[in-house]
């Protein structure tokens, strides 16, 4: 891979990305504009994700990367091995000792210590983007915090169906001012967010934007003070390893409707297994 | 007992093998060289060349063999190459006018100086299969429902030789018909840009609303030919119609100049192909202006007529603030035709749907789950 630089950006757009990286980081919350190139990677496979990693990580980063909470899914293991051909960082699978994360859909389940970075892969990164498709409009609302119709929308989710009709990609306030994606984790995951020792970066490649929360950052999932938020909860433990309050992946079994749930974490629940 | 998607690293090794062997087929069939795809399927090459904003012919060439045909594929592979490269500068702007020549053809008016010069188009053949063709090895240069005229042959791009003396009257330059119209002042008139204005680069720099012309052109000639097509299709069809004329077409070698820094004058670095097309549409006037024609522009790399119209039309539909036109349908609306052009943006992002989403999955059978059971209860 010698005709491709380390980390196969060129050190300019890694300045470029790292900038708009620390703007982030200064407006916790805020979508930061960045001119984001086209990876040999598939949009839609983590393009954003995969920019914001090869901007951060250097020769001596420890690196994991997952897909649904699994790092054996085909896209972590793609992902992981374009890192590995353009970098040469070593891999772990190990949330505890990874420097560096890159995940799509889920945070981890082992607690994430300070010092760690964590790349979230956004599809889209505008919370207002199915009430306006507009994004002259929708910076505007974010620039004035005209946050009202997204209260509206999940007040009549209530009225309408008793609940937040959102399970994944649920809305959350940053800092106390903007309004945030928090990429398509399952909302199980938001309470991670919340004042995380580790540093949060989502990268969105289509749509070129960066956003961050900082570590130890106020993250609030929307709710009304009746109606709390709340997260799923599964009957079941997980069968491979006996875990309870955790997210589970439900595997059909048989085709009699027979089911089995076990962590969606791989990493937590093989390490659960060996001790 | 549990087996779920695991092994991916061994999965995708052998997808990837699988694909190789796809790839080229039955061995005993003689392997596609990247000079049969340029010289034969020379307009596929022109179509990843335009859509991957990548003038070479052996990368696109390379692309399409690679990519078994798929063009958006090859464009992908054209664009992940192109990304990667270091820009050393920017050429001085093209000039059409002093373009050599292939076609060229006016609609707006019978004969224009220099001559209308069909050169090499497929718009008077008849669409039959030939299965003449199918032996192949035949060297022919007329067409198949039509006999060579007399006096013998008509050599490939004989046509090239057709302007001849007039050519020359003209002092090497055909002027754009265009032209004609802003001499006499019915057409709005165009001022460059100062070469000092750095050009907009929607590779580099984030789309931003408004955008400016250069982008949004920049944008339109990347886009899918056949996202703009049926955009400029249904403003001919009344979602936004312009009233449009061909004013002219052109398609031939103009030279690229580049003024590097260190020497102060430009040189010549080269000679690329391209097809340009001037749209001419009613303007029907406002409290400021008096009515005049205005323009639509398309131009893209390669010999590329219906993308290069297109594209004007689109060009112009996306004028209509500028023009103090009320935007009424999608080919006017901006943010709509530049975010979703995009084929290798639009393929990915569909396609990644087969991306594994079962933890989100997850969390919606979950909800539904707890919904119908409360909606049972009610029942109840």
């Amino acid at each position: 891979m010698s005709a491709y630089n380390f980390a196969f950006l060129d050190e300019q757009t890694k300045r470029m990305i790292r900038r708009a990286i620390l703007k982030a980081v200064a407006i916790p919350g805020y979508q930061v504009p960045f001119g984001s190139r086209e990876m040999p990677l598939s949009y839609g496979w983590g393009t954003g994700g995969v920019q914001v990693t090869a901007s951060v990580i250097g020769p001596d980063d420890v690196l994991k990367v997952i897909d649904q909470g699994a790092d054996d899914t085909t896209n972590a293991v793609s992902i992981r091995r374009f890192f590995v051909k353009t970098t040469g960082v070593r891999t772990t699978t190990r949330t505890d000792q990874a420097t560096l994360i890159q995940t799509r859909h889920r945070i981890p389940e082992t607690p994430l210590a300070e010092g760690q970075i964590v790349v979230f892969q956004v599809p889209i990164p505008e919370p207002l983007r199915w009430l306006e498709p507009r994004e002259t409009e929708t910076r505007k609302m974010h620039a004035l915090e005209e946050y009202g119709v997204m209260h509206v929308r999940l007040y009549e989710d209530i009225t309408r169906h008793g609940h937040v009709e959102t399970a994944y990609d649920y809305p959350v306030l940053v800092n106390g001012r903007y309004i945030m994606r928090p990429s398509p984790i399952p909302k199980f995951d938001n309470p991670k967010l919340d004042r995380n020792p580790a540093l949060l970066l989502f990268g969105a490649g289509r749509e070129k934007r960066i956003y961050a929360v900082p570590p130890f950052t106020s993250v609030r999932s929307l709710d009304f003070e009746d109606h709390p938020f709340t997260i799923e909860r599964w009957d079941q433990t997980c069968a491979l390893c006996g875990a309870a309050d955790v997210f589970m992946d439900e595997i059909v079994v048989d085709d009699k409707g027979g089911r089995m749930f076990v962590c969606s974490d791989t990493d937590f629940c093989e390490r659960r297994r060996g001790r | 007992m549990y087996v779920a998607v695991k092994g991916g690293e061994r999965a995708i090794a052998n997808a990837h093998r699988l694909l190789a062997e796809d790839r080229r087929g039955d061995p005993s069939v003689p392997e596609l060289s990247l000079d049969q795809i340029d010289k034969q399927l020379a307009l596929a090459v022109d179509r990843v060349m335009i859509e991957g904003s990548l003038y070479d012919r052996e990368l696109a060439a390379l692309a399409i063999k690679q990519a078994r045909g798929d063009l958006i594929e090859a464009i992908f592979l054209a664009r992940a190459y192109r990304t990667t490269l270091p820009r050393f500068g920017a050429t001085r702007p093209i000039d059409t006018a002093s373009m050599a020549i292939r076609r060229r053809v006016s609609a707006t008016f019978k004969d224009v100086p220099g001559g209308q010069i069909l050169g090499a188009t497929f718009d008077y053949t008849h669409r039959l299969l030939d299965f003449d063709l199918i032996g192949g090895q035949r060297n022919r240069a007329t067409s198949p429902d039509e006999p060579a005229p007399d006096g013998g042959d008509v050599a490939p791009g004989g046509d090239l030789a057709a302007p001849g003396g007039e050519l020359a009257a003209l002092g090497g330059r055909l002027p754009r018909v265009i032209d004609i119209l802003d001499r006499d002042g019915l057409i709005e008139s165009e001022e460059p840009d100062s070469d000092r204005r750095a050009v907009g680069d929607l590779t580099r720099e984030p789309l931003d609303f408004p955008a400016g012309r250069d982008v949004r052109l920049q944008s339109l000639a990347r886009a899918d030919e056949g996202f703009v097509l049926a955009l400029g299709y249904a403003t001919q069809r009344g979602y936004g119609r312009n009233h449009p004329f061909a004013g002219e077409i052109r398609v031939g070698e103009v030279e690229l100049e580049l003024r590097p820094e260190e020497l102060g004058f430009p040189i010549t670095i080269g000679e690329i192909t391209v097809t340009e097309c001037q749209m001419v549409n009613q303007f029907k006037g406002s409290a400021a202006a008096p009515p005049q024609f205005t323009r639509g522009y398309g131009l893209v790399f390669g010999h590329a007529e219906r993308k290069a119209m297109t594209m004007a039309l689109v060009d112009r539909a996306l004028r209509c603030r500028e023009l103090g036109e009320t935007p009424a349908s999608l080919a006017q609306d901006e943010e709509f035709v530049l975010y979703h052009g995009d084929n290798v943006e639009a393929s990915g992002f569909v396609q990644h749907l087969k991306l594994p989403h079962h933890v989100d999955f997850q969390s919606e059978l979950v909800l539904i789950r707890t919904l119908r059971a409360e909606a049972e209860v009610r029942a109840r």
